[in-house]
């Protein structure tokens, strides 16, 4: 092809690779701005410390250089008497106190006490009035408090995610029986992968039941796996709800059936959240595998039985192996989604089943510590991210397809 | 032709919608805005109060609901437009609004006699509307023996059946220690202890495995009529709904009631203060205070209403003499400061 020619159809080709860009830009647009941005500042927030630092810009100065070994010099007090009238006339004090209150329960309190009882601080030396407020003014370890939550960039929260707190003398594990997090993580992983494995029991037969069937049967079969897939999860979880109570529909069969006298503990417990989320999910592992199965030609096995195998072992050995893309997409996708699942284990189940999200939704909305929900959820998304690469590394990410 | 008809009729419609839009300010009629929590409460509140006080001084009354938490407030403070004349608040929400400068400190001589009130119900920047309570209530028809004490929610020998409690360290905690044998009065103070809350916890570990954990407070009626409890704890309004509209054949036990107060309160920046004043003084009268109770089984926070009220919904109200005889004020300061290193204790011994 001659130099014009070949500029010529480059050109073609990027003026279509621009429209269809143009085409795409409004889908990026909208990504980034209700996706990605969002997701971004919340993670941001996770070592972001505004709080302490906005509402008492001259402390945080003036504690800047101090060493912590004795109280802070009177400048200090004085300071923090401004920074607290004028904390409360504009609003951030609580915010502040609520910050401060994290590292030692009380302090809010300490906080607005305090700011309520101040003299006026033109009317002479304050050191002396915070110290008769409360004693806690007289110890450096409050000084520090404030000295740590002054600094505008924060491991803090981070640390907390996962039950470590910076001490004295390093870093501290927080005494056992304060220790939730690294507990919530391992359950969330716990409860996903008994979800997976439970559901990869369940659907593979069936995935193989309608890859096999002649098109008629498997396309009337395939709407049992559809529908469900269609409906929203809430009505499914609600309808769980129904079926398991100790007088529901599955206990009062049992009973009538002669098989219990009392009705079993169905719900509120991990069987409740594992039934609820099998069957809300099942249907991505049924599809997953029956994507794969489809394509697989019935003549291998054939031939491995003509050649002498027993049917069993050429199920085990020549299907099996090659429906392992299927396997692997429907595991992932049923394990990804399944850690960050909300609502099912809040409605199904008890005490010792909350799941990681739970937490981070209600760090979010009932403490207002979007500190620690941003932290929590950043360990989310590194979870998640690692499941995904061990994923792309055994199967492939370009393999993930349903149906 | 056809365009100029459009215009005419355009300029017609226009000329309605602005005589329409300027009789009400002809008639110079003042409108309180109140924000509220809305449902059974607010449909209480409009014919005990809301109703009667537009009527009496001439002006409309709108209402609004929200949720709770003083985030759209403060955003309305800060943007210099607060359309909000009046609050309902809960505690938590009454004291921080007042610290944050988002609620405006009121004047005591609205309330005349003070001391007619009970103890906690004023604070500077509000005055409570009502009390309601958080209690246990069991199936009469499900239950042989009747339990009468806090105790007795903890007792699975004597009175066998799952507990159904909501899944947060307040009042349950509470309620632990007074089964333990805490006064009420003491409640608090013990549970400032770090031996405190291994007491409570190892005392509700011993119903630990009869508990059905609840999150809404739509709940627990639902599982009293289930089946799914024995006894549960649940708020008494929620429970007098299920006994008088659906004819449930509930009984509250008040013994260990934790009570708790709902607030007035006045945004800084309202539009029209001294009618939100108006109302707080109406509201709060002797002869007004306690009519919400003909509606709704929430109490008065005033000593008088005792007398003032219907006899017959008296047993059903938090502050009833026979009800209040071991009732303990939740402590929203307390709450405040240790939610979270509490919290974090309870979801570990949860997880146990």
């Amino acid at each position: 092809m001659p130099q014009a020619g070949r500029d010529a159809y480059r050109a073609a080709r990027r003026s279509e690779a621009m429209r269809s860009l143009a085409f795409a830009l409004p889908l990026l647009v909208f990504l980034v701005a209700v996706f990605l941005y969002p997701i971004g500042a919340l993670l941001v927030r996770s070592i972001q410390s505004d709080d302490v630092a906005a509402a008492f810009p001259r402390v945080s100065a003036g504690l800047a250089g101090w060493s912590g070994a004795a109280l802070p010099p009177p400048p200090v007090f004085e300071a923090l008497a401004a920074d607290m009238a004028a904390a409360q006339q504009n609003g951030t004090l609580v915010s502040a106190a609520r910050r401060l209150n994290n590292y030692e329960p009380g302090f809010r309190s300490l906080i607005l006490k305090t700011a309520r009882r101040l003299p006026d601080p033109a009317a002479g030396p304050v050191e002396q009035a915070f110290l008769d407020i409360d004693r806690h003014w007289g110890e450096t370890e409050t000084w520090r408090f404030i000295q740590r939550a002054s600094a505008r960039v924060t491991p803090d929260y981070l640390l907390a995610a996962v039950d470590l707190r910076a001490g004295p003398h390093g870093l501290a594990e927080l005494p056992p029986d304060q220790r939730i997090y690294q507990a919530a993580f391992a359950r969330t992983f716990l409860i996903s992968g008994s979800v997976t494995l439970i559901c990869l029991l369940l659907g593979y037969p069936v995935a193989y039941l309608l890859a096999t069937l002649p098109p008629r049967q498997s396309n009337r079969l395939m709407i049992f796996v559809i529908v469900p897939f269609w409906t929203s999860l809430l009505v499914r979880t609600t309808a769980w709800y129904v079926l398991l109570q100790p007088n529901g529909v599955v206990n009062a069969l049992l009973a009538q059936a002669g098989l219990t006298t009392a009705p079993l503990a169905l719900m509120f417990n991990r069987t409740g959240v594992l039934v609820g989320m099998t069957h809300v999910l099942l249907p991505f592992m049924i599809l997953a595998n029956y994507a794969v199965m489809r394509g697989i030609s019935p003549t291998y096995q054939r031939a491995a039985v003509s050649l002498g195998a027993h049917p069993a072992v050429a199920f085990l050995r020549v299907y099996v192996p090659q429906t392992l893309p299927g396997i692997g997409t429907g595991t992932f996708l049923v394990f990804v989604l399944a850690i960050g699942y909300y609502i099912t284990p809040a409605l199904l189940g008890g005490g010792g089943d909350e799941m990681i999200s739970q937490l981070i939704a209600f760090q979010m909305d009932r403490q207002l510590n979007w500190g620690l929900a941003g932290a929590l959820s950043v360990y989310l998304v590194l979870l998640t991210l690692a499941v995904y690469f061990v994923f792309n590394h055994f199967v492939g990410v370009d393999r993930l397809r349903l149906g | 032709m056809r365009a100029g008809r459009t215009a005419s009729r355009a300029a017609a419609l226009l000329a309605v919608g602005c005589a329409l839009l300027a009789m009400p300010a002809a008639a110079q009629e003042k409108t309180l805005n109140i924000v509220d929590y809305g449902g059974a409460f607010e449909a209480a509140a409009d014919k005990a109060w809301f109703k009667p006080f537009a009527a009496s001084q001439g002006v409309k009354i709108a209402t609004e609901q929200y949720d709770g938490g003083v985030a759209k407030l403060r955003a309305m403070v800060e943007a210099r437009n607060t359309t909000w004349d009046l609050i309902d608040l809960e505690t938590n929400d009454a004291i921080t609004g007042c610290d944050e400068g988002l609620l405006q400190k009121l004047d005591p001589a609205l309330l005349g006699d003070r001391s007619d009130f009970i103890k906690g119900a004023i604070l500077p920047c509000a005055v409570s509307s009502m009390i309601w309570s958080t209690v246990f209530a069991y199936d009469t028809n499900k239950m042989q023996t009747r339990p009468t004490t806090i105790a007795d929610f903890f007792d699975t020998q004597k009175f066998p059946g799952k507990r159904g409690l909501r899944k947060s360290p307040k009042v349950s905690l509470e309620w632990a220690l007074m089964a333990d044998g805490v006064p009420a009065g003491e409640v608090y103070k013990v549970l400032a202890t770090d031996d405190g809350i291994k007491r409570a916890l190892n005392k509700l570990s011993t119903i630990k495995d009869q508990i059905v954990w609840w999150e809404a407070g739509s709940q627990p009626p639902q599982l009293l009529a289930d089946g799914a409890v024995a006894m549960t704890m649940a708020y008494n309004g929620r429970i007098y709904d299920a006994q008088k509209k659906e004819n449930k054949p509930f009984a509250i036990v008040w013994d260990g009631q934790v009570y708790d107060y709902e607030w007035w309160g006045i945004p800084t920046g309202a539009k029209d203060k001294e009618l939100a004043e108006n109302f707080i003084k109406y509201a709060s009268t002797k002869d007004n205070i306690w009519k919400l109770s003909n509606f709704i089984a929430y109490a008065s926070p005033r000593k008088s209403s005792v007398e003032m009220m219907n006899k017959a919904v008296l047993p059903d109200m938090p502050t009833a003499p026979d009800n209040f005889k071991n009732a303990l004020q939740i402590d929203a300061e307390f709450w405040a400061d240790k939610y979270d290193s509490i919290n974090s204790r309870f979801m570990t011994w949860l997880g146990r």
